[in-house]
């Protein structure tokens, strides 16, 4: 039995499920970094390679808070889900290709990282195979015991996904999930705006990097819809109205989930969340800026870095949804 | 049709030939300018990365000057150059310009998407199969003239007595081969040019320190987009090679192709190839120019670009490994002339304190 520590960001917000019941399966502790907060920040900027992003950044410094806390952390290769794009050659951003590389030489003393390379182009069996090799690096050779553990995981994750798309968002369907909130407890409110948030999930999900956009906008008793609430067809769907799908698949998603809601009536406005430096968004953001202009829906564009302070952000929300509920009259 | 393509580096005297060639009126881009960069950055996203921004602002110059077609290159990613067409392509409807981007996808990816554009070039300008043939194949021996040409003159450069004189060479010596129009007046030109770069007088009793340039092609190709830093180097003094030229991936004698397969190479420190852009190259070739005896290693890139931040932030391991001192520059539209001189000099008086303290060690041992 080890101590398995996983970084509380990047693909936490959409996968942690899965790898959690993995890892309990086959007798591990799971431990998850803390929240991020200012500290966690400041010890990513200076671990990290100065001109990364924000997200990178604070990827180091959740690693930096695991060390000596767990046995083994958990930083696996993110090359691709699936077959898809233009030439089926959608895969991840070039930082998540090389963070385990880029933790390992950038950190002192780290405990072993399991890196396995995900890569399921193949096929969907591909997932069992990581699987394996993942257990295999953890000594556990025993063909059965991570066919069940994989079965397990799948399963979580299958029901993860079930209530993502009642609309309810990753922070909270996690704690549904693990039975720490009933959904009996969630008060229902009679929104007065629907907004689509749509963005990376470490981004959006995460409290301290979005500012606290996700609570302000439950307070201004907007629904927020994001693209994690649709499922692959309504968001594959999209993909004949681009010219060119894109190449990485958290902006694939973000794109195809700005294009589905913009066409839908009872969205009053997009609302695009995007980090400081962040290579694909400079894309992403100038893509769907101009089609949500196309499609005549008020889109605003929110940045995040280092030193966005709440009151700036805010400030700016605030004046959109003045706008959504001027404009709805 | 009136066709334009991105500037690069001295490659448009080829792309030139071959566009008029084709039977079509060619559009020769500008070299970028400050007004070009200007443009760019007015109407490019804010954190495209410099060539982006460059290229909006050549697409728009030449839209201005009427062309009608732009050809550029496609790709699969994961790199954002393989985009950039859309993008280009997107805001240039918006801003009500009418120029279509034909943009060239790997043939390896879509055979057929390939195919298609390459037939449309050919019957639009009025060539046969075998003519269109031999007009691609003189554009390849101008492209790989020029190459040679301007490898020879940074080998010279570091040796000359009148600064600038190769320079001069070297401009005289492209001139020859633009007029050039077969393989055999290529051949010729080329001889010719080397033979002009060749007689700059120089003085051989120099010993140049050696630096290896790597990084991001564009940045890396265009001078004008490095502030010249070949050139600039090379009036210092100092001896480049760089990893990329547009044809390297078939010859031999650049250092790229020598040893093989430059991803198993990087493989000790990034185990995941490519990672897009030449990211993974940057690290091979550190290791590489360091093997091969270079001083040190200036790595180009453009403000957050994405392949070359993984790189950088590797590379000061690969260079307390290999011992060899890096210096990375990333190049935005902020950056200006002085400030890269200013740190190039730095960085060679560093290479040049270091040689000397270590012949005298070796005096002492």
């Amino acid at each position: 039995m080890a101590k398995i520590g996983i970084p509380r960001t990047l693909a936490y917000f959409l996968y942690f499920p899965f790898w959690n019941a993995f890892f309990m399966e086959l007798g591990h502790e799971v431990i998850v970094s803390p929240p991020t907060t200012k500290a966690v920040l400041d010890r990513g900027v200076e671990e990290a390679v100065n001109d990364a992003c924000i997200p990178i950044k604070i990827y180091h410094g959740h690693v930096a808070k695991l060390i000596d806390k767990v046995d083994f952390i958990f930083s696996p290769r993110l090359v691709s889900l699936r077959k898809h794009g233009d030439f089926g050659t959608e895969t991840f951003c070039p930082k998540f290709l090389g963070l385990p590389d880029m933790i390992r030489v950038s950190m002192d003393r780290l405990p072993p990282v399991i890196d396995t390379r995900i890569d399921l182009k193949a096929g969907k069996d591909e997932l069992l195979n990581v699987c394996k090799e993942t257990a295999f690096f953890l000594g556990m050779t025993a063909e059965k015991v991570i066919f069940n553990a994989y079965k397990k995981a799948l399963k979580k994750q299958e029901e993860y996904q079930k209530i993502l798309k009642e609309g309810i968002l990753p922070p909270l369907a996690l704690d549904i999930l693990e039975g720490r909130k009933k959904r009996k407890e969630i008060p229902r409110i009679e929104p007065e705006l629907n907004i689509a948030v749509v963005g990376y999930p470490y981004v959006i999900y995460d409290p301290y990097v979005n500012v606290g956009l996700l609570k302000f906008l439950e307070q201004e008793k907007v629904k927020v819809y994001t693209q994690d609430m649709l499922s692959n067809k309504e968001l594959n769907g999209q993909k004949k109205y681009i010219p060119k799908s894109l190449f990485w698949y958290f902006s694939n998603r973000a794109v195809y989930g700005g294009l589905y809601y913009m066409k839908r009536k009872d969205i009053d406005g997009i609302i695009h969340v995007t980090a400081f430096a962040c290579g694909p968004d400079s894309m992403v953001d100038r893509l769907l800026e101009i089609e949500s202009h196309r499609h005549g829906k008020p889109y605003l564009a929110v940045m995040v870095d280092e030193h966005s302070g709440e009151a700036g952000v805010r400030t700016r929300i605030e004046a959109f949804v003045d706008m959504l509920r001027y404009r709805r009259g | 049709m009136k066709i334009s393509f991105p500037h690069m580096g001295h490659s448009y005297i080829a792309f030139k030939w071959l566009v008029e060639h084709l039977g079509h009126e060619c559009i020769v881009p500008p070299e970028p300018s400050k007004r070009t960069l200007d443009l760019g950055v007015r109407y490019a996203p804010e954190f495209a990365c410099i060539p982006f921004k460059i290229l909006m602002g050549t697409y728009l110059e030449v839209a201005e000057k009427g062309a009608e077609v732009i050809i550029t290159s496609g790709g699969m990613g994961p790199c954002r150059a393989g985009y950039y067409w859309v993008m280009h392509q997107y805001i240039l409807n918006e801003l009500g310009r009418n120029v279509e981007i034909i943009a060239f996808e790997p043939p390896l990816c879509d055979l057929k998407d390939f195919w298609k554009k390459l037939h449309r070039l050919r019957v639009s300008g009025g060539l046969s199969v075998k003519a269109f043939i031999e007009v691609i194949k003189t554009t390849w021996e101008k492209i790989k003239a020029i190459d040679d040409i301007e490898m020879r003159s940074h080998e010279v450069r570091p040796y000359e007595i009148n600064r600038g004189d190769t320079t001069r060479a070297l401009w005289k010596a492209l001139d020859m081969l633009d007029k050039a129009n077969s393989v055999k007046e290529i051949e010729e030109a080329r001889r010719e040019g080397l033979e002009v770069i060749n007689k700059v007088p120089r003085d051989l009793s120099r010993n140049p320190l050696k630096v290896g340039i790597i990084g991001e092609i564009y940045v890396v190709l265009e001078p004008a987009a490095n502030h010249y830093i070949q050139i600039m180097l090379g009036e210092m003094g100092v001896q480049t090679d760089r990893s990329i030229y547009l044809t390297s991936y078939t010859r031999k004698n650049t250092i790229y192709n020598l040893e093989g397969d430059v991803f198993a190479i990087a493989r000790p420190y990034i185990k995941e190839a490519p990672i897009g852009g030449h990211g993974v190259n940057s690290i091979g070739e550190t290791i590489l120019f360091a093997k091969h005896g270079f001083d040190g290693v200036v790595q180009l890139a453009p403000f957050a670009c994405i392949p070359e931040i993984v790189a950088k932030s590797i590379l000061p391991k690969v260079s307390k490994d290999y011992d060899i001192p890096v210096l990375t520059l990333f190049i935005d539209e902020q950056t200006g002339k002085a400030g890269v001189q200013t740190r190039l000099e730095a960085f060679i008086d560093l290479l040049e304190k270091r040689r000397e303290s270590r012949k005298r060690e070796r005096l002492v041992v």
